[in-house]
């Protein structure tokens, strides 16, 4: 895809929408597109994070190791949504595997280039952490919710005689 | 003293009195959850028929009796059924009947969802858990008459892909036109081919027009309250939303207090209550 052409396509992914178009071409520098088959892994547990994902269409998971209990999918991540913010935060690691449960349409954004350009601009870097940041919070927050297990049964919730 | 007009005290106890309802079948919907489904053709030898949203009160004999929302069609009178998660002694005992069995029914009681006004809006139903059984007459009643709706988008959450309820329906209502079912678990594993993560995630696919969309949700409190924290994110207003609240009721007819909630009761006043009725209430902790 020419660059103006994936300009305008991050534009309408809903983490950059109403990014103006000055810091939306740096980011454009950086990132190209990508179809991700069905089954495939994108990156596994301790892996260096070389890149993040917006994601277009398709549905990626994300596991864990459990022990005995194998790898649990704890989170699927889908269309509008942002993968990974290990490539902003020392040591630049992967906490988890990610696997696409289906065909994945992304743009992948190179995440050394993303630093680079974080660094010298600081504009663009403030952008970036401020977009971030709400991804985080909502997940953090989605997180406490699920933690919560609010389907389970608390014992003597709805009392022994229901 | 007051006196009860004698008008007053005969509706008072005629609506007390249980009667008779034979079990047609018993469905079981997930380990723990069962639907049962009553036979109304013939009942007080007169015609039954409820408001989608509202519940009965169902007696187990010997056992005792509950509070259980109505989660069959309106507008398929004959046939009545309860969805309900096996928790205590009464729900335990329902559990355990069989076909021609007796229970004891009174009602319909309670508050319904807002049908009429939802007349050519858009319609977004967020269901938690057992929350999708109180929700499913009203998903029957806009389905019957689709045209006179806009757009419909059905949020359903639940605690593993193993307690998803009604998976058959969810999956034909995916494919009325116009209409959009989207299901999320808390936990699954790799032959899970769905989202995961809370039911509030899943507004991040869809797009709500604010102007025009009425929110019907229903679901633990913990789950309600985020949910309507996200549909007001999205615009709503607090009027554009309505809640199904749940506490234990007794007598069903706002005499026993049981299930007061600040100054409502929730069997008399709800159990469908427009947000702002009770918003307030929802944040007070041991009520």
């Amino acid at each position: 895809m020419e660059p103006q052409g994936l300009t305008e396509s991050l534009h309408k992914h809903p983490f950059l929408s109403n990014m103006n178009e000055e810091l939306l071409k740096t980011l454009t520098s950086c990132a190209s597109n990508i179809v991700v088959p069905e089954g495939a892994r994108l990156f596994k547990e301790g892996e260096d994070a070389k890149t993040f994902y917006l994601i277009r269409s398709g549905r990626i998971a994300l596991e864990l190791p459990g022990g005995e209990r194998g790898m649990i999918r704890i989170q699927t991540i889908g269309p509008g949504e942002v993968l990974g913010w290990s490539w902003l935060i020392s040591p630049y690691r992967w906490h988890f595997d990610a696997y696409a449960v289906e065909q994945v349409h992304a743009f992948a954004i190179d995440a050394t280039c993303l630093r680079t350009k974080c660094e010298t601009d600081y504009r663009f870097g403030y952008e970036m952490l401020r977009r971030f940041s709400e991804v985080l919070e909502r997940r953090l927050e989605a997180t406490r919710l699920q933690l919560l297990d609010v389907y389970g049964n608390a014992p003597g919730e709805r009392g022994e005689n229901y | 003293m007051t006196e009860i007009a004698p008008q007053t005290a005969e509706l008072l106890h005629r609506s007390m009195v249980p009667c008779l309802a034979t079990v047609r079948r018993i469905v079981w919907e997930t380990d723990d959850t069962f639907t049962l489904l009553i036979d109304t053709a013939q009942m007080n030898g007169s015609p039954y028929s409820f408001k989608p949203g509202q519940f009965n009160m169902i007696y187990a004999f010997g056992t005792g009796e509950s509070a259980i929302s109505i989660s069959s069609d309106p507008g398929k009178p004959g046939m009545l059924a309860h969805t309900i998660h096996r928790v205590g002694s009464v729900t335990s005992a329902l559990s355990r009947l069989k076909r021609g069995s007796l229970i004891g029914l009174r009602g319909p009681y309670g508050t319904a969802w807002p049908l009429e006004e939802a007349a050519g809006k858009d319609i977004c139903i967020a269901a938690g858990g057992i929350g999708l059984a109180p929700l499913r007459p009203i998903i029957y009643s806009l389905i019957r008459k689709r045209d006179l709706y806009g757009r419909i988008v059905i949020l359903y959450g639940a605690r593993s892909p193993l307690d998803l309820l009604y998976r058959v329906e969810l999956e034909q209502w995916n494919k009325l036109p116009n209409t959009e079912v989207i299901i999320t678990v808390d936990r699954g594993d790799s032959t899970w081919k769905g989202h995961i993560g809370v039911v509030t995630n899943l507004f991040s696919y869809i797009k709500l027009d604010s102007e025009s969309t009425i929110a019907m949700v229903c679901g633990p409190e913990v789950m309600m309250k985020y949910t309507v924290e996200e549909l007001q994110r999205r615009g709503l207003s607090q009027d554009q939303i309505y809640i199904s609240m749940e506490r234990n009721m007794k007598c069903g007819v706002g005499l026993c207090g049981h299930c007061q909630f600040g100054p409502k009761f929730i069997c008399k006043d709800g159990p469908v209550f427009r947000l702002p009725d009770v918003y307030y209430l929802l944040e007070k902790k041991e009520l």
